[in-house]
């Protein structure tokens, strides 16, 4: 009984070790949001520069990137040039978020403005629709206006890759 | 060139390791006395090898030589001097050479003071700590090489340290914590020499006592530094995080602290053998896997280093050689150890054995809330993460009990405990305690609360139980002087150790109960109240740092009509890698902290801003520090040194009786 009992340490050593080889090949950053596969959440916003009424309505017709940033945001600077890029080939909607109206128009005015479609977010209400932890954020929205993945942070071209081309693929693939 | 010389240095230290993990072992497993003798120097061979390794990064630092991928990745041209050196460990490959080159240290400690220990002994010890080197240098020569170069074209600048960690807390947290981590190498390899050479009586105990106990202050000071450093350099205001990389480093400590007071029982009553063996490869294994946590990226941290699912696997294979085998070895060998003697269920066996079961049940519930996100979803249940109220539920009342208890442990004799009078004057320590912790509140700010006077209590309790214990000491000597002389360093720094843990009990229960904080909209101009104090916000300014900009608010703080101190927090941020941080205006005290910190700006030129009063929040680190101190009195005591001059004689009977 005793002999038997002295094994019980690395027998329960080797359950762990067999866990742990599992962990090695899962994510644990993947966050998952709840709000993928669904269609983005219904808003009354105002427009940027004109504070002309926005509802969902509005949005283009997807695939578009629903980006949200805001002129206090310093990862959003970084992330411009590549964004302004981006829109060339792609539509993309920005979700001004928690900021001063002249200000977000003032980095708009120094910085370019790639955007199709500005909506102003002054209290963060469509960003906590939304599940938006902090700017930048990004969401993938297919043909149909369901959200496809989720970028926190910067968008680069390696979470571009990562992440935008295969959602932007699967949302084209039905 | 001199970048491949440390690379070099590096190899030939891989190859004496591989030597110093083989030769001595088999020199005792042939009974040859020549090779048994290659230990010390060996060790002493490595240490020097992985010095020179090391001191050729750093002067790749000093020098800015970007040609080094490691140092281009973590070091700028304006990043000041004594940050290109604590850079060295400021990243994966860095930290991996500087725990090599602890382990070696700890090797060279061990040839240059073990001349007590019989010469096979110290051979296998060292054995086993050149193995150990041999699978730290392999991972390093393998995936995390620190001296892989960026050629034909090397970067005019590098991108620059991780800015939270250019901060003097930086310089000293880590290797505080490896020779914590590392130092428990020796108590493992002391265990494994026992197992192999089938020796695991009071002798071994005795060998093993110091080297575990010098490895705990190391660990405990290493722990109170990094609290200490998240407290003022993150910008949270807190001093804890229950963040796996914090418990990884938590987890060995407890189980560290069991080891110590099993070994005490070992020592003097050769008991519980087994189950200190156990400890001892428990403790070292726990800090392996806390490295494996760390730098495998199996669990998200805000302390995320690099994450490689190869390294990952090299790591869980190395883990896997030492815990895995280490285990076999205990399960084949221990079951050939008896446990003579017996003792009352009222003695200080019963109570260590108290201790060691709370210790246990704290590491192995720590274990389990950060392990438990990885196991749920290992096993496909998705992501779960266990937060901060799992950990304060099970750890505040375990802890609560274990201090509760702890007063009974030295007061009581070995054996067997027949007369209960020393308890007696226990009853008066326990009234006062309950008075006083019952009143305390109502001198601290905000409401009453239990917890800060059960904290109180429980904090009075130990203080008065250790100055009991000395008392009776005293008593038994007759005078000071001579219980100074006799008594044993062991016993004065168990005393200070105690005393520093009702210094944290008490700064802890006081932080958590009776912080003053606001999370309030200010600009220039205005004024809120805090506390005692009101806090002005004067202005804000643009300030160029060497290798960041920053924003720095000033605000006066006034306590009624006189001006107390004017701070400076800052928000700044770093050119290279564009990084906000926060720097906190942390003004200290005795019995409070000042914390004022900015958020974000609001616009306006409103911030956010964070204002705290934190009483006794340095008491946190001041026991810490007591405890850690403590460690390094106890080692100091001259049975140590005496055990060596008298080489292996065992202890006799007699002495076990009378030495405590």
């Amino acid at each position: 009984m005793r002999r038997a009992l002295l094994w019980l340490p690395l027998g329960v050593f080797a359950i762990l070790a067999a866990f742990f080889f599992r962990g090695l090949s899962l994510d644990p950053n993947a966050q998952p949001s709840a709000l993928i596969g669904r269609p983005v959440p219904a808003f009354a916003l105002s427009e940027l520069h004109s504070g002309a009424a926005l509802t969902g309505q509005d949005l283009p017709q997807g695939p578009y990137l629903l980006n949200v940033w805001a002129s206090w945001c310093i990862t959003c600077q970084v992330e411009h040039p590549y964004l302004t890029e981006l829109s060339k080939t792609l539509p993309i909607v920005g979700l001004n978020y928690k900021d001063e109206r002249t200000a977000a128009q003032n980095w708009l005015a120094k910085l370019g403005d790639p955007y199709v479609l500005h909506l102003f977010d002054v209290d963060g209400q469509l960003g906590l629709d939304l599940g938006v932890a902090g700017a930048p954020e990004t969401f993938v929205v297919d043909a149909t206006g369901v959200i496809r993945a989720r970028v926190q942070g910067e968008v680069n071209a390696r979470t571009y890759a990562r992440i935008i081309a295969p959602a932007l693929a699967a949302g084209r693939a039905p | 060139m001199f970048a491949e010389f440390g690379h070099f240095a590096l190899v030939t230290a891989f190859a004496i390791a591989i030597c110093q993990g083989m030769i001595p072992l088999y020199g005792y497993a042939t009974q040859q006395d020549t090779l048994i003798a290659t230990a010390k120097p060996l060790a002493l061979l490595q240490g020097f090898a992985l010095a020179v390794s090391f001191a050729v990064l750093t002067h790749g630092f000093l020098v800015h030589d970007f040609s080094i991928h490691y140092v281009a990745n973590n070091s700028n041209l304006y990043l000041p001097w004594y940050f290109r050196m604590s850079a060295v460990w400021g990243a994966h490959e860095g930290s991996l050479l500087l725990w090599a080159l602890i382990l070696a240290g700890w090797g060279v400690a061990v040839s240059l003071f073990s001349r007590g220990i019989p010469e096979h002994m110290a051979a296998i010890v060292l054995s086993v700590m050149g193995m150990i080197g041999i699978g730290f240098i392999a991972f390093m020569l393998f995936t995390s090489n620190p001296f892989e170069r960026l050629l034909p074209f090397a970067p005019a600048n590098g991108k620059d340290l991780n800015p939270l960690l250019q901060d003097p807390g930086l310089i000293f947290h880590p290797p505080m914590l490896y020779m914590g981590y590392v130092g428990l190498s020796v108590a493992y390899a002391f265990a494994m020499a026992a197992l192999i050479a089938g020796r695991l009586d009071a002798t071994w105990a005795r060998w093993s006592r110091p080297w575990t106990t010098i490895a705990w202050s190391f660990l405990t000071f290493g722990i109170a530094l990094g609290s200490w450093w998240a407290y003022y350099e993150l910008g949270w205001g807190g001093w804890w995080f229950w963040d796996p990389v914090e418990n990884a480093s938590l987890i060995p400590w407890l189980v560290a602290t069991a080891l110590m007071h099993s070994l005490a029982v070992t020592e003097k009553r050769g008991l519980f053998r087994s189950w200190t063996v156990l400890l001892a490869i428990a403790a070292f294994s726990l800090s392996l896997l806390g490295t494996f946590l760390v730098r495998s990226g199996v669990l998200t941290s805000v302390h995320a280093f690099a994450n490689d699912p190869e390294r990952g696997v090299f790591i869980l294979g190395f883990l896997i050689v030492v815990i895995g085998g280490s285990l076999t070895l205990y399960a084949i060998r221990a079951a050939a150890v008896s446990e003579p003697g017996r003792f009352g269920w009222l003695s200080r066996e019963s109570w260590l054995l108290f201790n060691n079961l709370m210790l246990t049940v704290l590491a192995v519930s720590v274990l389990l809330g950060t392990l438990y996100p990885l196991l749920v979803d290992a096993v496909g249940g998705g992501k779960v993460s266990v937060g901060p109220p799992f950990f304060n539920a099970v750890f505040v009342p375990l802890t609560a009990i274990l201090v509760s208890f702890m007063v009974f442990g030295p007061l009581t004799s070995w054996q067997h405990m027949k007369d209960t009078r020393q308890y007696r004057p226990l009853i008066v320590a326990a009234i006062v305690s309950i008075l006083v912790g019952a009143l305390w509140p109502t001198q601290m700010l905000g409401d009453y609360s239990i917890a800060s006077a059960l904290g109180t209590v429980l904090a009075l309790w130990l203080v008065l139980g250790t100055l009991l214990d000395i008392w009776q000491r005293r008593l038994e000597y007759g005078s000071a002087w001579v219980m100074a002389r006799k008594v044993g360093a062991g016993f004065f720094g168990m005393w200070v150790a105690h005393i520093g843990v009702a210094v944290t009990v008490f700064g802890v229960a006081m932080v958590e109960n009776h912080t003053e904080h606001r999370d309030v909209r200010m600009g220039p101009g205005d004024v809120q109240a805090l506390g005692p104090y009101e806090v002005r916000f004067i202005q804000m300014e643009s300030l160029q740092g060497p290798n960041y900009s920053s924003e720095m608010g000033t605000f006066e703080v006034w306590e009624g009509s006189r001006l107390y101190q004017a701070v400076t927090p800052e928000k700044r941020v770093y050119s290279a890698s564009q990084m906000t941080m926060t720097e906190a205006a942390i003004d200290p005290g005795f019995t409070r902290d000042l914390y004022i910190a900015l958020g974000e700006p609001l616009g306006d030129g409103d911030w956010a801003v964070r204002l705290s009063i934190k009483p006794f929040v340095d008491w946190i680190w001041g026991g810490s520090f007591l405890m850690g101190f403590g460690g390094i009195i106890a080692i100091l005591d001259r049975r140590y040194r005496r055990a060596r001059a008298r080489q292996q004689q065992p202890v006799t009977p007699a002495e076990q009786a009378t030495v405590v």
